[in-house]
């Protein structure tokens, strides 16, 4: 209604354990981005989570920062991976 | 073929039941294969100098059974083998526990190889998944890894990366 958009963004790993929860809320403006998001979270110092190295996933698919969020997206960060 | 074996990705989950590579291999390759292959990752008791007790892996679940897979299909195509199957296992693992099977048949060895080692390669690229090293003297860390992208290509390695 009032052209922002609330985004449920997943956390994992060491992002998890420093926000000490493991779904964050983030406000965005409409038609905003995967790089909006980057900034959002990096300017919450009580987040206390470091994007550096860390990817962010829309609909389970890798987004670079241009990427558009919409209501509704299924959203993650991703710190750097370590499968094996 | 035998009955019971079929081509393609047999199957490519994250799971938490305890692995073991034989139950793979037994469901795996066809009177035409004349190559199968078992690759299996055990967690060790040391990384870096320092004794390991414990490691806590963690993923994102949902996307995770989605990238591997993509990455086992793709290493069918790219490769030429007739069947893989490949599981990774999630929660606390204390060595020697299997954490990683990759099975592969193919009608010769190389493809068989070579879809092996593109699965392993490339899910340590892109698996959302991750590790913590609990250490003998009680202390814990997050291992440092490498940042995801979609493609095969301009992918960035953390230089804190601790783990080949």
């Amino acid at each position: 209604m009032t052209g922002r958009v609330e985004v449920l963004v997943r956390l994992f790993g060491q992002h998890r354990e420093a926000a000490g929860g493991s779904v964050v809320s983030v406000q965005l403006a409409e038609g905003g981005t995967v790089g909006d998001l980057r900034r959002a979270l990096a300017a919450d110092p009580a987040l206390g989570i470091s994007l550096e190295g860390a990817a962010v996933a829309v609909n389970r698919t890798y987004q670079s920062d241009e990427a558009p969020i919409v209501d509704g997206d299924e959203v993650a960060v991703i710190p750097p991976v370590a499968g094996g | 073929m035998s009955p019971e074996a079929i081509g393609g990705v047999l199957v490519a989950e994250v799971t938490e039941e305890e692995l073991k590579g034989s139950d793979l291999l037994r469901r795996i390759g066809g009177v035409s294969d004349g190559a199968v292959i078992l690759f299996e990752g055990r967690v060790r008791d040391h990384n870096t100098g320092r004794s390991v007790v414990c490691l806590h892996y963690d993923a994102y679940r949902e996307m995770a059974d989605e990238v591997l897979r993509d990455i086992a299909s793709e290493a069918l195509r790219s490769s030429g083998a007739s069947a893989i199957g490949v599981r990774h296992r999630v929660g606390s693992l204390r060595p020697p526990s299997v954490s990683l099977v990759v099975a592969v048949a193919a009608a010769h060895r190389r493809p068989a190889y070579e879809a092996s080692t593109y699965v392993i390669e490339e899910l340590k690229r892109r698996l959302p998944l991750w590790k913590r090293e609990e250490y003998a003297d009680g202390t814990s860390r997050w291992l440092g890894g490498r940042t995801p992208s979609s493609g095969r290509t301009g992918l960035e390695e953390q230089s804190a990366g601790v783990l080949r």
